[in-house]
Protein backbone atom coordinates (compact mmCIF):
# COMPACT_ATOMS: atom_id res chain seq x y z
CA UNK A 1 0.00 0.00 0.00
CA UNK A 2 1.38 3.56 -0.93
CA UNK A 3 2.10 6.09 1.74
CA UNK A 4 -1.46 7.79 -0.15
CA UNK A 5 -3.21 5.38 -0.42
CA UNK A 6 -2.18 4.86 3.42
CA UNK A 7 -3.25 8.83 4.14
CA UNK A 8 -6.55 8.22 2.37
CA UNK A 9 -7.36 5.57 4.18
CA UNK A 10 -6.78 7.51 7.51
CA UNK A 11 -8.74 10.64 6.29
CA UNK A 12 -11.33 8.94 5.40
CA UNK A 13 -12.24 7.82 8.77
CA UNK A 14 -14.43 10.32 10.52
CA UNK A 15 -13.10 9.44 13.80
CA UNK A 16 -9.76 10.17 12.45
CA UNK A 17 -10.71 13.64 11.28
CA UNK A 18 -12.88 14.50 14.45
CA UNK A 19 -9.26 14.18 15.97
CA UNK A 20 -7.85 16.03 13.26
CA UNK A 21 -10.14 18.86 14.50
CA UNK A 22 -10.27 19.06 17.73
CA UNK A 23 -6.41 18.67 18.34
CA UNK A 24 -6.31 21.20 15.96
CA UNK A 25 -8.49 23.56 17.77
CA UNK A 26 -6.86 22.67 20.72
CA UNK A 27 -3.39 23.55 19.68
CA UNK A 28 -4.80 26.92 18.46
CA UNK A 29 -6.17 27.61 21.89
CA UNK A 30 -3.19 26.09 23.86
CA UNK A 31 -0.68 28.29 21.70
CA UNK A 32 -2.51 31.70 20.89
CA UNK A 33 -4.04 32.44 24.47
CA UNK A 34 -0.19 31.78 26.04
CA UNK A 35 0.70 34.59 23.35
CA UNK A 36 -2.11 37.20 24.28
CA UNK A 37 -1.73 36.47 27.76
CA UNK A 38 2.29 37.03 27.34
CA UNK A 39 1.84 40.07 25.60
CA UNK A 40 0.06 41.63 28.10
CA UNK A 41 2.76 40.15 30.42
CA UNK A 42 5.53 41.46 28.81
CA UNK A 43 4.45 45.08 28.24
CA UNK A 44 3.60 45.49 32.05
CA UNK A 45 7.03 44.08 32.70
CA UNK A 46 7.95 46.39 29.92
CA UNK A 47 5.87 49.65 32.12
CA UNK A 48 7.70 48.80 35.16
CA UNK A 49 11.57 48.38 33.46
CA UNK A 50 10.64 51.93 31.63
CA UNK A 51 9.50 53.27 35.01
CA UNK A 52 11.90 52.07 37.19
CA UNK A 53 15.49 51.85 35.27
CA UNK A 54 16.78 50.05 38.15
CA UNK A 55 14.35 47.16 37.87
CA UNK A 56 15.78 47.01 34.33
CA UNK A 57 18.58 44.79 34.65
CA UNK A 58 16.82 42.57 37.10
CA UNK A 59 14.02 42.21 34.68
CA UNK A 60 16.34 41.38 31.61
CA UNK A 61 17.98 38.64 33.71
CA UNK A 62 14.91 36.72 34.85
CA UNK A 63 13.34 36.83 31.57
CA UNK A 64 16.75 35.40 29.96
CA UNK A 65 16.33 32.72 33.18
CA UNK A 66 12.61 31.70 32.47
CA UNK A 67 13.79 31.46 28.55
CA UNK A 68 16.43 29.06 29.39
CA UNK A 69 14.25 26.22 31.15
CA UNK A 70 13.68 23.18 28.82
CA UNK A 71 9.79 23.55 28.05
CA UNK A 72 9.31 20.44 29.23
CA UNK A 73 10.86 20.70 32.48
CA UNK A 74 8.49 23.43 32.97
CA UNK A 75 6.15 21.73 32.04
CA UNK A 76 6.44 19.19 34.53
CA UNK A 77 7.26 21.32 37.59
CA UNK A 78 4.06 23.62 37.00
CA UNK A 79 2.01 21.84 38.57
CA UNK A 80 3.93 21.48 41.99
CA UNK A 81 4.29 25.45 41.81
CA UNK A 82 0.58 26.11 41.06
CA UNK A 83 -1.08 22.74 42.63
CA UNK A 84 -2.41 22.11 39.41
CA UNK A 85 -2.77 18.41 38.08
CA UNK A 86 -0.10 16.99 36.14
CA UNK A 87 -2.67 16.82 32.63
CA UNK A 88 -4.58 20.03 33.18
CA UNK A 89 -3.57 21.92 29.92
CA UNK A 90 -3.37 25.06 32.48
CA UNK A 91 0.24 24.01 32.72
CA UNK A 92 1.01 24.09 29.22
CA UNK A 93 -1.05 27.81 28.85
CA UNK A 94 1.02 29.30 32.23
CA UNK A 95 4.35 27.71 30.77
CA UNK A 96 4.20 29.53 27.21
CA UNK A 97 2.87 32.46 28.85
CA UNK A 98 5.97 32.72 30.46
CA UNK A 99 8.23 32.11 27.42
CA UNK A 100 6.29 34.84 25.54
CA UNK A 101 6.75 37.42 28.10
CA UNK A 102 10.66 36.61 28.56
CA UNK A 103 10.55 36.47 24.85
CA UNK A 104 9.20 39.79 24.50
CA UNK A 105 10.27 41.82 27.33
CA UNK A 106 13.64 42.89 25.67
CA UNK A 107 11.83 44.53 22.58
CA UNK A 108 8.76 45.83 24.58
CA UNK A 109 11.72 47.57 26.59
CA UNK A 110 14.00 48.63 23.36
CA UNK A 111 10.44 49.59 21.71
CA UNK A 112 9.54 52.41 24.74
CA UNK A 113 13.36 52.90 24.66
CA UNK A 114 13.05 54.23 21.01
CA UNK A 115 10.17 56.87 21.51
CA UNK A 116 11.43 59.95 20.71
CA UNK A 117 11.83 62.18 23.91
CA UNK A 118 10.39 64.83 22.48
CA UNK A 119 7.15 63.43 21.99
CA UNK A 120 7.41 62.20 25.23
CA UNK A 121 8.17 65.02 26.51
CA UNK A 122 5.08 67.51 24.53
CA UNK A 123 2.81 64.51 25.79
CA UNK A 124 3.45 65.50 29.43
CA UNK A 125 2.86 68.78 28.00
CA UNK A 126 0.07 68.43 26.76
CA UNK A 127 -1.80 67.37 29.92
CA UNK A 128 -1.42 63.54 29.22
CA UNK A 129 -1.33 61.48 32.63
CA UNK A 130 0.86 58.58 32.67
CA UNK A 131 -1.05 55.99 32.62
CA UNK A 132 -2.61 57.29 29.46
CA UNK A 133 0.25 58.45 28.08
CA UNK A 134 1.92 54.96 28.30
CA UNK A 135 -1.47 53.32 26.46
CA UNK A 136 -2.23 55.77 23.84
CA UNK A 137 1.76 57.47 23.09
CA UNK A 138 4.64 54.94 23.72
CA UNK A 139 2.62 52.11 23.47
CA UNK A 140 1.61 52.25 19.71
CA UNK A 141 4.82 53.22 18.92
CA UNK A 142 6.41 50.63 20.09
CA UNK A 143 4.22 48.47 17.78
CA UNK A 144 6.78 48.11 14.94
CA UNK A 145 9.43 46.91 17.10
CA UNK A 146 6.85 44.62 19.19
CA UNK A 147 5.26 42.93 16.44
CA UNK A 148 8.53 41.02 15.02
CA UNK A 149 8.77 39.40 18.57
CA UNK A 150 5.11 38.61 19.17
CA UNK A 151 5.73 36.82 15.47
CA UNK A 152 9.03 34.77 16.86
CA UNK A 153 6.93 33.52 20.11
CA UNK A 154 4.03 32.90 17.66
CA UNK A 155 6.43 30.57 15.73
CA UNK A 156 7.73 29.31 19.22
CA UNK A 157 4.51 28.59 20.80
CA UNK A 158 2.90 26.71 18.32
CA UNK A 159 5.69 24.44 17.74
CA UNK A 160 6.27 23.85 21.88
CA UNK A 161 2.88 22.95 22.04
CA UNK A 162 3.51 19.55 20.27
CA UNK A 163 5.67 18.78 23.45
CA UNK A 164 2.21 18.89 25.72
CA UNK A 165 1.76 15.87 23.81
CA UNK A 166 4.57 13.84 25.65
CA UNK A 167 2.66 14.67 29.27
CA UNK A 168 -0.52 14.38 28.19
CA UNK A 169 -1.73 17.72 27.11
CA UNK A 170 -3.77 18.28 23.91
CA UNK A 171 -2.85 19.71 20.21
CA UNK A 172 -1.84 18.07 17.46
CA UNK A 173 1.19 16.94 19.05
CA UNK A 174 -1.30 13.86 20.11
CA UNK A 175 -1.09 12.82 16.54
CA UNK A 176 2.65 12.27 16.86
CA UNK A 177 2.49 10.33 20.05
CA UNK A 178 -0.20 8.65 18.41
CA UNK A 179 1.44 7.46 15.65
CA UNK A 180 4.78 6.65 16.86
CA UNK A 181 3.54 4.21 19.16
CA UNK A 182 1.33 2.25 16.48
CA UNK A 183 4.28 2.92 13.71
CA UNK A 184 1.48 4.51 11.29
CA UNK A 185 2.95 8.03 9.92
CA UNK A 186 -0.43 9.24 8.48
CA UNK A 187 -0.69 10.86 11.50
CA UNK A 188 2.54 11.94 12.22
CA UNK A 189 2.64 13.43 8.59
CA UNK A 190 -0.77 14.95 9.26
CA UNK A 191 0.11 16.21 12.58
CA UNK A 192 3.45 18.13 10.80
CA UNK A 193 1.14 19.72 8.23
CA UNK A 194 -0.86 21.32 10.24
CA UNK A 195 1.45 22.79 12.39
CA UNK A 196 3.03 24.22 9.57
CA UNK A 197 0.06 25.50 7.98
CA UNK A 198 -1.02 27.11 11.37
CA UNK A 199 2.35 28.35 12.07
CA UNK A 200 2.08 30.10 8.70
CA UNK A 201 -1.85 31.16 8.85
CA UNK A 202 -1.03 33.05 12.31
CA UNK A 203 2.17 34.35 10.98
CA UNK A 204 0.18 36.15 8.15
CA UNK A 205 -2.41 37.12 10.51
CA UNK A 206 -0.12 39.15 12.25
CA UNK A 207 1.35 40.69 9.69
CA UNK A 208 -1.71 41.58 8.52
CA UNK A 209 -2.85 42.80 12.49
CA UNK A 210 0.48 44.83 12.22
CA UNK A 211 -0.44 47.07 9.11
CA UNK A 212 -3.88 48.09 10.48
CA UNK A 213 -2.38 48.76 13.85
CA UNK A 214 0.30 51.30 12.02
CA UNK A 215 -0.55 52.94 8.82
CA UNK A 216 1.16 55.50 9.89
CA UNK A 217 4.51 53.38 9.74
CA UNK A 218 4.02 53.27 6.28
CA UNK A 219 3.76 56.53 5.77
CA UNK A 220 5.96 57.83 2.95
CA UNK A 221 9.21 59.72 3.29
CA UNK A 222 9.00 63.57 3.33
CA UNK A 223 7.07 65.36 0.63
CA UNK A 224 8.96 68.22 -1.41
CA UNK A 225 7.43 71.88 -0.47
CA UNK A 226 4.60 71.97 -2.62
CA UNK A 227 2.47 74.19 0.16
CA UNK A 228 3.84 76.78 2.72
CA UNK A 229 6.73 75.37 4.60
CA UNK B 1 -1.01 89.46 36.18
CA UNK B 2 0.58 87.53 33.58
CA UNK B 3 3.50 84.91 34.94
CA UNK B 4 5.63 86.26 37.96
CA UNK B 5 8.84 83.95 38.71
CA UNK B 6 9.50 84.63 42.80
CA UNK B 7 12.80 83.72 43.86
CA UNK B 8 12.62 80.92 41.67
CA UNK B 9 16.06 78.39 42.31
CA UNK B 10 16.75 75.10 40.88
CA UNK B 11 19.38 72.62 42.14
CA UNK B 12 20.19 69.16 41.30
CA UNK B 13 20.57 66.83 43.54
CA UNK B 14 24.33 66.45 42.04
CA UNK B 15 24.73 69.84 43.46
CA UNK B 16 24.48 71.44 39.55
CA UNK B 17 22.37 74.75 40.70
CA UNK B 18 20.13 75.49 36.73
CA UNK B 19 18.66 78.09 37.94
CA UNK B 20 19.27 81.06 40.42
CA UNK B 21 17.24 82.67 42.46
CA UNK B 22 15.11 84.36 39.23
CA UNK B 23 12.54 86.96 39.86
CA UNK B 24 10.72 87.76 36.82
CA UNK B 25 7.59 89.50 36.02
CA UNK B 26 6.15 88.21 32.39
CA UNK B 27 3.34 90.55 31.62
CA UNK B 28 0.22 89.61 29.59
CA UNK B 29 -0.57 89.71 25.83
CA UNK B 30 3.40 89.92 25.38
CA UNK B 31 5.95 87.65 23.98
CA UNK B 32 9.02 87.72 26.43
CA UNK B 33 11.61 86.07 25.23
CA UNK B 34 14.44 83.99 27.56
CA UNK B 35 17.59 84.04 26.00
CA UNK B 36 20.89 82.73 26.59
CA UNK B 37 23.94 80.57 25.96
CA UNK B 38 23.38 76.52 26.31
CA UNK B 39 23.32 75.88 30.52
CA UNK B 40 22.07 79.12 30.74
CA UNK B 41 18.80 77.66 32.90
CA UNK B 42 16.28 78.85 30.31
CA UNK B 43 14.51 75.79 29.12
CA UNK B 44 14.25 74.80 33.15
CA UNK B 45 13.07 78.34 33.50
CA UNK B 46 10.31 77.51 30.91
CA UNK B 47 9.60 74.19 31.57
CA UNK B 48 8.68 75.18 35.32
CA UNK B 49 5.89 77.12 33.90
CA UNK B 50 3.82 73.94 33.30
CA UNK B 51 5.65 72.39 36.19
CA UNK B 52 7.35 69.69 34.05
CA UNK B 53 10.36 70.45 35.86
CA UNK B 54 9.42 71.72 39.78
CA UNK B 55 12.04 74.23 41.73
CA UNK B 56 13.28 73.49 44.36
CA UNK B 57 12.43 76.85 46.38
CA UNK B 58 10.68 79.71 45.20
CA UNK B 59 7.36 79.84 43.85
CA UNK B 60 5.50 80.41 40.41
CA UNK B 61 2.17 82.81 39.86
CA UNK B 62 0.05 82.42 36.80
CA UNK B 63 -2.64 85.02 36.51
CA UNK B 64 -2.35 85.42 40.36
CA UNK B 65 -2.39 81.94 41.66
CA UNK B 66 0.22 79.76 42.98
CA UNK B 67 0.65 76.96 39.96
CA UNK B 68 1.48 74.21 42.95
CA UNK B 69 -2.07 74.62 43.66
CA UNK B 70 -3.53 73.37 40.51
CA UNK B 71 -3.59 69.62 39.36
CA UNK B 72 -0.11 69.59 37.27
CA UNK B 73 -2.16 67.30 34.46
CA UNK B 74 -4.89 70.19 34.12
CA UNK B 75 -2.46 72.98 34.56
CA UNK B 76 -0.62 72.17 31.23
CA UNK B 77 -4.36 71.17 29.32
CA UNK B 78 -4.39 75.14 29.80
CA UNK B 79 -1.26 76.23 28.47
CA UNK B 80 0.09 75.55 24.78
CA UNK B 81 3.08 74.57 24.66
CA UNK B 82 5.88 73.96 21.65
CA UNK B 83 8.58 71.86 21.88
CA UNK B 84 12.32 71.62 19.50
CA UNK B 85 11.35 69.09 16.25
CA UNK B 86 7.71 69.94 16.89
CA UNK B 87 7.47 66.85 19.16
CA UNK B 88 4.48 65.47 17.22
CA UNK B 89 2.91 62.52 17.71
CA UNK B 90 3.75 59.80 14.48
CA UNK B 91 0.86 57.70 14.95
CA UNK B 92 -1.42 60.28 14.52
CA UNK B 93 -3.14 62.23 11.64
CA UNK B 94 -2.17 66.01 11.39
CA UNK B 95 -5.75 66.69 12.80
CA UNK B 96 -5.91 64.07 15.09
CA UNK B 97 -2.15 65.64 16.36
CA UNK B 98 -3.87 69.38 16.80
CA UNK B 99 -6.87 67.48 18.31
CA UNK B 100 -4.94 66.54 21.22
CA UNK B 101 -5.77 68.54 23.86
CA UNK B 102 -9.43 68.98 22.94
CA UNK B 103 -9.80 65.40 23.10
CA UNK B 104 -8.00 65.23 26.54
CA UNK B 105 -9.98 67.94 27.62
CA UNK B 106 -13.13 65.68 26.90
CA UNK B 107 -14.61 67.52 23.80
CA UNK B 108 -17.15 66.16 21.84
CA UNK B 109 -15.08 64.25 18.69
CA UNK B 110 -16.21 66.15 16.27
CA UNK B 111 -15.70 69.34 17.27
CA UNK B 112 -12.34 68.65 18.06
CA UNK B 113 -11.51 68.01 14.62
CA UNK B 114 -13.41 70.81 13.67
CA UNK B 115 -11.45 72.97 15.51
CA UNK B 116 -8.67 71.01 14.57
CA UNK B 117 -9.33 72.08 10.66
CA UNK B 118 -9.80 76.01 11.67
CA UNK B 119 -6.75 76.13 13.10
CA UNK B 120 -4.75 74.62 10.26
CA UNK B 121 -5.94 77.59 8.42
CA UNK B 122 -5.49 79.69 10.94
CA UNK B 123 -1.09 78.52 10.50
CA UNK B 124 -1.34 78.34 6.92
CA UNK B 125 -1.80 74.95 6.20
CA UNK B 126 -3.70 73.67 3.10
CA UNK B 127 -6.66 71.68 4.58
CA UNK B 128 -5.44 68.10 3.05
CA UNK B 129 -2.17 68.31 4.72
CA UNK B 130 -4.75 67.05 7.84
CA UNK B 131 -4.88 63.93 6.56
CA UNK B 132 -1.10 62.73 6.53
CA UNK B 133 1.22 61.61 9.17
CA UNK B 134 3.56 64.22 10.72
CA UNK B 135 6.40 61.85 8.83
CA UNK B 136 5.08 63.09 5.31
CA UNK B 137 5.37 67.08 6.31
CA UNK B 138 8.74 68.87 5.42
CA UNK B 139 10.54 70.32 8.58
CA UNK B 140 9.00 73.66 8.92
CA UNK B 141 5.44 72.34 7.68
CA UNK B 142 5.78 69.78 11.02
CA UNK B 143 6.41 73.60 13.55
CA UNK B 144 3.02 75.11 12.41
CA UNK B 145 1.34 71.97 13.03
CA UNK B 146 3.23 71.93 16.42
CA UNK B 147 2.23 75.55 16.96
CA UNK B 148 -1.25 74.59 15.78
CA UNK B 149 -1.74 72.07 18.72
CA UNK B 150 -0.59 74.50 21.13
CA UNK B 151 -3.50 77.33 19.76
CA UNK B 152 -5.92 74.23 19.99
CA UNK B 153 -6.99 74.62 24.18
CA UNK B 154 -7.35 78.13 23.08
CA UNK B 155 -4.92 78.88 26.34
CA UNK B 156 -4.22 82.56 27.30
CA UNK B 157 -0.44 81.27 27.47
CA UNK B 158 2.42 79.62 25.11
CA UNK B 159 5.37 78.32 26.12
CA UNK B 160 7.93 78.25 23.01
CA UNK B 161 10.98 76.14 23.79
CA UNK B 162 13.44 76.67 20.52
CA UNK B 163 10.68 75.69 18.25
CA UNK B 164 12.16 77.09 15.24
CA UNK B 165 15.68 76.17 15.79
CA UNK B 166 15.46 72.72 13.51
CA UNK B 167 14.55 74.11 10.43
CA UNK B 168 17.02 75.69 8.14
CA UNK B 169 17.06 79.92 7.86
CA UNK B 170 14.73 80.76 5.31
CA UNK B 171 12.16 78.76 6.18
CA UNK B 172 12.91 80.30 9.95
CA UNK B 173 12.38 83.38 9.23
CA UNK B 174 8.64 82.82 7.85
CA UNK B 175 7.73 80.69 10.64
CA UNK B 176 9.09 83.95 12.61
CA UNK B 177 6.30 86.41 10.82
CA UNK B 178 3.97 83.74 11.09
CA UNK B 179 4.34 84.01 14.98
CA UNK B 180 4.26 87.93 14.94
CA UNK B 181 1.16 88.00 12.49
CA UNK B 182 -1.04 85.23 14.69
CA UNK B 183 0.59 87.05 17.62
CA UNK B 184 -1.03 90.30 16.73
CA UNK B 185 -3.94 88.80 15.93
CA UNK B 186 -4.49 86.39 19.20
CA UNK B 187 -2.51 88.89 21.70
CA UNK B 188 -1.07 85.68 23.75
CA UNK B 189 0.90 85.24 26.57
CA UNK B 190 4.05 84.03 25.12
CA UNK B 191 7.27 82.55 26.74
CA UNK B 192 9.85 81.82 24.18
CA UNK B 193 13.02 80.22 24.41
CA UNK B 194 15.66 80.62 22.03
CA UNK B 195 20.06 80.57 22.56
CA UNK B 196 19.68 83.18 18.86
CA UNK B 197 19.87 86.64 19.74
CA UNK B 198 18.39 87.54 16.73
CA UNK B 199 15.45 85.87 17.02
CA UNK B 200 15.20 87.48 20.72
CA UNK B 201 15.42 90.48 19.63
CA UNK B 202 13.05 89.76 16.09
CA UNK B 203 9.89 88.29 18.21
CA UNK B 204 10.07 89.37 21.28
CA UNK B 205 8.49 92.74 23.32
CA UNK B 206 10.92 91.72 26.25
CA UNK B 207 13.86 90.06 26.61
CA UNK B 208 15.42 88.30 29.63
CA UNK B 209 19.34 87.64 29.04
CA UNK B 210 19.95 84.59 31.09
CA UNK B 211 24.06 83.59 31.79
CA UNK B 212 25.80 80.17 32.51
CA UNK B 213 24.49 79.03 36.26
CA UNK B 214 20.74 80.44 35.77
CA UNK B 215 21.32 83.98 36.92
CA UNK B 216 19.18 87.06 35.46
CA UNK B 217 21.96 89.16 33.98
CA UNK B 218 19.32 91.76 32.00
CA UNK B 219 15.76 91.87 31.33
CA UNK B 220 14.24 94.68 28.92
CA UNK B 221 12.99 95.86 25.85
CA UNK B 222 15.39 94.52 23.18
CA UNK B 223 16.21 98.01 22.21
CA UNK B 224 17.30 98.41 25.87
CA UNK B 225 19.15 94.92 26.18
CA UNK B 226 21.06 96.54 22.38
CA UNK B 227 21.81 99.84 22.98
CA UNK B 228 22.89 99.69 27.27
CA UNK B 229 24.20 96.22 27.89
CA UNK B 230 23.77 96.03 31.62
CA UNK B 231 27.90 94.25 31.30
CA UNK B 232 30.38 92.53 29.57
CA UNK B 233 28.47 89.08 29.52
CA UNK B 234 25.30 91.05 27.72
CA UNK B 235 27.53 93.12 25.25
CA UNK B 236 29.47 90.22 24.24
CA UNK B 237 26.34 87.87 23.94
CA UNK B 238 24.41 90.36 21.60
CA UNK B 239 27.34 90.61 19.82
CA UNK B 240 29.60 92.74 17.98
CA UNK B 241 26.93 94.02 15.24
CA UNK B 242 24.35 95.06 17.94
CA UNK B 243 25.00 98.69 16.88
CA UNK B 244 23.74 97.47 13.17
CA UNK B 245 21.10 95.29 14.73
CA UNK B 246 19.64 98.63 17.14
CA UNK B 247 18.64 99.83 13.73
CA UNK B 248 15.56 98.28 14.23
CA UNK B 249 13.83 100.09 16.46
CA UNK B 250 14.47 103.43 15.12
CA UNK B 251 11.97 104.99 13.47
CA UNK B 252 12.59 105.84 9.11
CA UNK B 253 10.22 108.84 9.40
CA UNK B 254 13.20 111.77 8.82
CA UNK B 255 14.67 109.77 6.03
CA UNK B 256 13.87 111.82 2.27
CA UNK B 257 12.56 109.60 -0.26
CA UNK B 258 13.55 110.69 -3.49
CA UNK B 259 11.64 109.92 -7.02
CA UNK B 260 13.38 107.60 -9.59
CA UNK B 261 13.01 107.75 -13.42
CA UNK B 262 10.71 104.17 -13.99
CA UNK B 263 10.37 102.26 -16.54
CA UNK B 264 7.24 99.89 -17.22
CA UNK B 265 7.82 96.13 -18.05
CA UNK B 266 6.30 95.61 -21.32
CA UNK B 267 6.68 99.08 -22.81
CA UNK B 268 9.09 100.09 -25.31
CA UNK B 269 11.64 102.82 -23.25
CA UNK B 270 14.18 104.93 -24.93
CA UNK B 271 17.65 104.60 -24.37
CA UNK B 272 19.30 106.65 -20.86
CA UNK B 273 22.46 107.26 -19.63
CA UNK B 274 20.65 106.93 -15.74
CA UNK B 275 19.68 104.00 -13.52
CA UNK B 276 15.95 103.19 -14.22
CA UNK B 277 13.46 101.37 -11.81
CA UNK B 278 11.19 99.12 -13.88
CA UNK B 279 7.97 98.72 -12.29
CA UNK B 280 5.25 96.41 -13.53
CA UNK B 281 1.15 97.47 -14.40
CA UNK B 282 1.03 97.87 -10.56
CA UNK B 283 3.64 99.93 -9.96
CA UNK B 284 5.62 97.37 -7.78
CA UNK B 285 9.26 97.26 -8.39
CA UNK B 286 10.52 94.41 -10.50
CA UNK B 287 14.12 95.50 -11.07
CA UNK B 288 16.73 97.86 -12.14
CA UNK B 289 17.85 98.92 -15.69
CA UNK B 290 21.08 99.98 -16.30
CA UNK B 291 22.37 103.27 -17.56
CA UNK B 292 22.92 103.19 -21.33
CA UNK B 293 21.33 99.90 -21.79
CA UNK B 294 19.65 99.52 -24.79
CA UNK B 295 16.06 97.66 -25.24
CA UNK B 296 15.07 96.11 -28.04
CA UNK B 297 11.07 96.53 -28.61
CA UNK B 298 9.19 95.08 -25.49
CA UNK B 299 10.75 95.41 -21.71
CA UNK B 300 10.57 91.69 -20.38
CA UNK B 301 11.65 91.07 -16.95
CA UNK B 302 14.90 89.14 -17.83
CA UNK B 303 16.58 91.71 -19.10
CA UNK B 304 16.21 93.42 -16.02
CA UNK B 305 19.65 93.69 -13.65
CA UNK B 306 17.53 91.79 -9.86
CA UNK B 307 16.75 94.64 -7.50
CA UNK B 308 17.99 94.53 -3.81
CA UNK B 309 15.37 94.28 -0.84
CA UNK B 310 12.54 96.48 -0.46
CA UNK B 311 11.89 99.10 2.48
CA UNK B 312 8.75 99.62 3.42
CA UNK B 313 8.13 102.98 4.30
CA UNK B 314 6.96 103.44 8.30
CA UNK B 315 9.29 100.70 9.01
CA UNK B 316 12.74 100.84 10.86
CA UNK B 317 15.32 102.24 9.82
CA UNK B 318 17.71 98.98 9.52
CA UNK B 319 15.25 98.17 6.26
CA UNK B 320 15.81 101.55 4.26
CA UNK B 321 20.13 101.27 4.90
CA UNK B 322 19.73 97.46 4.02
CA UNK B 323 17.64 98.38 0.76
CA UNK B 324 20.51 100.80 -0.46
CA UNK B 325 22.82 98.96 0.20
CA UNK B 326 21.46 95.62 -1.34
CA UNK B 327 20.22 97.61 -4.71
CA UNK B 328 22.71 97.60 -7.58
CA UNK B 329 22.05 101.25 -8.52
CA UNK B 330 22.68 101.99 -4.69
CA UNK B 331 19.07 103.33 -4.22
CA UNK B 332 17.39 101.84 -1.91
CA UNK B 333 13.68 101.16 -3.07
CA UNK B 334 10.63 102.44 -0.93
CA UNK B 335 7.52 100.89 -0.91
CA UNK B 336 4.49 101.81 0.29
CA UNK B 337 2.09 99.22 2.47
CA UNK B 338 0.57 97.85 -0.86
CA UNK B 339 4.20 97.46 -2.65
CA UNK B 340 4.07 99.89 -4.86
CA UNK B 341 7.38 101.94 -5.30
CA UNK B 342 7.08 105.83 -4.44
CA UNK B 343 10.74 106.28 -4.71
CA UNK B 344 14.20 105.70 -3.79
CA UNK B 345 16.85 106.58 -0.45
CA UNK B 346 20.36 106.18 -0.73
CA UNK B 347 23.00 105.15 2.11
CA UNK B 348 24.11 108.63 2.40
CA UNK B 349 20.95 110.15 3.63
CA UNK B 350 20.02 107.63 5.80
CA UNK B 351 23.10 107.64 7.67
CA UNK B 352 22.28 111.62 7.82
CA UNK B 353 19.07 110.26 9.42
CA UNK B 354 20.81 108.25 12.14
CA UNK B 355 23.77 110.39 12.87
CA UNK B 356 21.32 113.22 13.60
CA UNK B 357 18.87 111.39 15.41
CA UNK B 358 18.28 112.58 19.07
CA UNK B 359 18.01 108.82 20.50
CA UNK B 360 21.60 107.73 18.95
CA UNK B 361 21.95 104.18 18.40
CA UNK B 362 24.33 101.78 20.46
CA UNK B 363 27.91 102.57 19.62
Amino acid sequence: MSFFDELGQYLSSANNREQIVDTLAEHCYLALLPLVLGIVLAILVGWLGNTWPRARGVILVVSNLVYTVPSLALFVVIPSLIGTKMLDSINVVVALTLYTAALLVRPVLDALDAVPPAVIASATAMGYRPARRFLTVELPLAVPVLAAGVRVASVSNISLVSVGALIGVGGLGVLFTDGFQREYFSPIVVGIALTLVLALVVDLLLVLLRRVLTPWDRAAAPVKEEVPA
Amino acid sequence: MGIEFRGITKKYPDGTVAVDDLNLTIEDGTITVLVGPSGCGKTTSLRMINRMVEPTSGSILLEGEDIRDSDAALLRRGIGYVIQHAGLFPHRTVLSNIATVPLLSGWDKNKAKKRAAELLEVVGLPAEVGKRYPAQLSGGQQQRVGVARALAADSPVLLMDEPFSAVDPVVREGLQDELLRLQSQLGKTIVFVTHDIDEAVRLGDRVAVLRVGGKLAQYGTPAEVLRQPVDDFVAGFVGKDRGYRGLSFLAADDVLVEDVPTVRVGSKPEGSDGWRLAVNDAGEPRGWLAPGSVVDGELVEGELLAGGSLYQQGTPIRGALDAALSSPASLGVVVDADGKAIGVVTARQVLDVIENHPEGVAR
